[in-house]
């Protein structure tokens, strides 16, 4: 058994679900966008944040949110700890990714009950 | 004539590794890379390479030729050469002991991580365990393994973390005795494995199916192992 602490779920297992779950998610959320797009062409702002006001569309966003943030973190982590040898400079960049991760979500999170 | 270019190092002689070029007659012979590599050693006898039984069962001669992993006793020139040029490599990503002779440590350290062997808590029976042909079906093209390490050496997840990936070679190992239906130790076996290295480096690029020499497929079986975890872990 090999050991890490700073990957998503700690279990290999695990993130590979989560990583598929999260794709799927977020497949489904960019098909609706483009349609939705697609079926407006002279989108205003009217009907965007109308879009938004809808509870339906605020719960399927933050989803999409979350599926990015879990996906990116676990992609990335796969990413440094294939490529980035120094500890330090692996660290870091992790850590950097979960907090800007953490930063865009509660950002989102804002936007789609702020307005 | 063909040319043959050579990776060649001395770590006791040479600062750093070269290609040699060497020019062989073949008489118009489609040889085995292995014969070739036989009259180049006439050529040059400090020539360093590993070979045994020379028809593919030993799996001692795994080497780079033209950039794709083979056994060069079992591929024929036709195979592998391009514009009459044979580059020949040792395995990429292991140490390079001298020539295209490599340091197999960590691909035999991998091997032994998953414990090949039958693992079985019951009593000795006193004649042999015995199996059903339906198991024993299970087994083939797994047993196969003639550990040359072409399948790991051509994989890109284990030349980044040979320490911590077991390894298509070793996968298919592993699987091989998780279908065993006379291995009673499944759940240890899978729980060595449940990180986010040993099985899941494993990215699905299939160039371990691409090259193994016996025609296994240890991308399946990493898929039967993830199955496995799945259905204990759900």
């Amino acid at each position: 058994m090999v050991n890490n602490i700073t990957n998503f779920s700690r279990s290999g297992l695990s993130d590979w679900v989560l990583q598929r779950v999260s794709a799927v998610i977020l497949a489904v959320y960019s098909v609706f966008m483009v349609g939705y797009l697609l079926l407006h062409p002279n989108l205003d702002y009217t009907t965007w944040s109308g879009l938004f006001e809808n509870t339906a569309m605020r719960v399927f966003s933050l989803m999409a949110f979350i599926a990015i943030a879990a996906h990116a973190w676990i992609g990335l982590w796969t990413v440094a700890t294939d490529y980035m040898k120094p500890t330090a400079l692996r660290l870091g960049f992790q850590i950097f990714v979960i907090l800007a991760l953490f930063i865009f979500l509660v950002w989102g999170v804002q936007v789609l009950w702020g307005a | 004539m063909l040319q043959v270019s050579i990776y060649r190092y001395n770590p006791e002689t040479d600062s750093a590794p070269y290609m040699q070029e060497f020019q062989v007659d073949t008489q118009g012979r489609d040889l085995m890379v292995l014969n070739v590599m036989e009259m180049l050693k006439e050529q040059d006898s400090s020539l360093a390479y590993r070979r045994s039984c020379r028809e593919g069962v030993c799996g001692s001669d795994g080497m780079n030729m033209n950039g794709k992993n083979g056994l060069t006793c079992v591929t024929a020139l036709s195979e592998v050469v391009k514009d009459n040029k044979l580059v020949l490599r040792p395995l990429p990503g292991l140490p390079v002991v001298r020539d295209l002779v490599v340091d197999m440590s960590l691909f035999y350290k991998q091997y032994e991580r998953i414990q090949p062997y039958l693992l079985n808590d019951t009593p000795a029976p006193a004649i042999e365990r015995l199996q059903s042909p339906e198991d024993r079906d299970k087994l083939d093209g797994l047993y196969e393994c003639i550990l040359c390490a072409c399948c790991s050496t051509a994989c890109p997840s284990f030349w980044w973390n040979p320490d911590k990936f077991v390894g298509p070679s070793g996968l298919l190992q592993a699987y091989r005795f998780l279908a065993d239906s006379r291995d009673t130790a499944t759940e240890e076996r899978l729980s060595e494995l449940d990180d986010p290295f040993s099985v899941f480096r494993c990215r699905g690029i299939m160039n371990c199916v691409a090259v193994c020499p016996k025609g296994l497929n240890p991308t399946r079986a990493i898929g039967k192992i993830r199955e496995l975890l799945l259905a204990n872990a759900t």
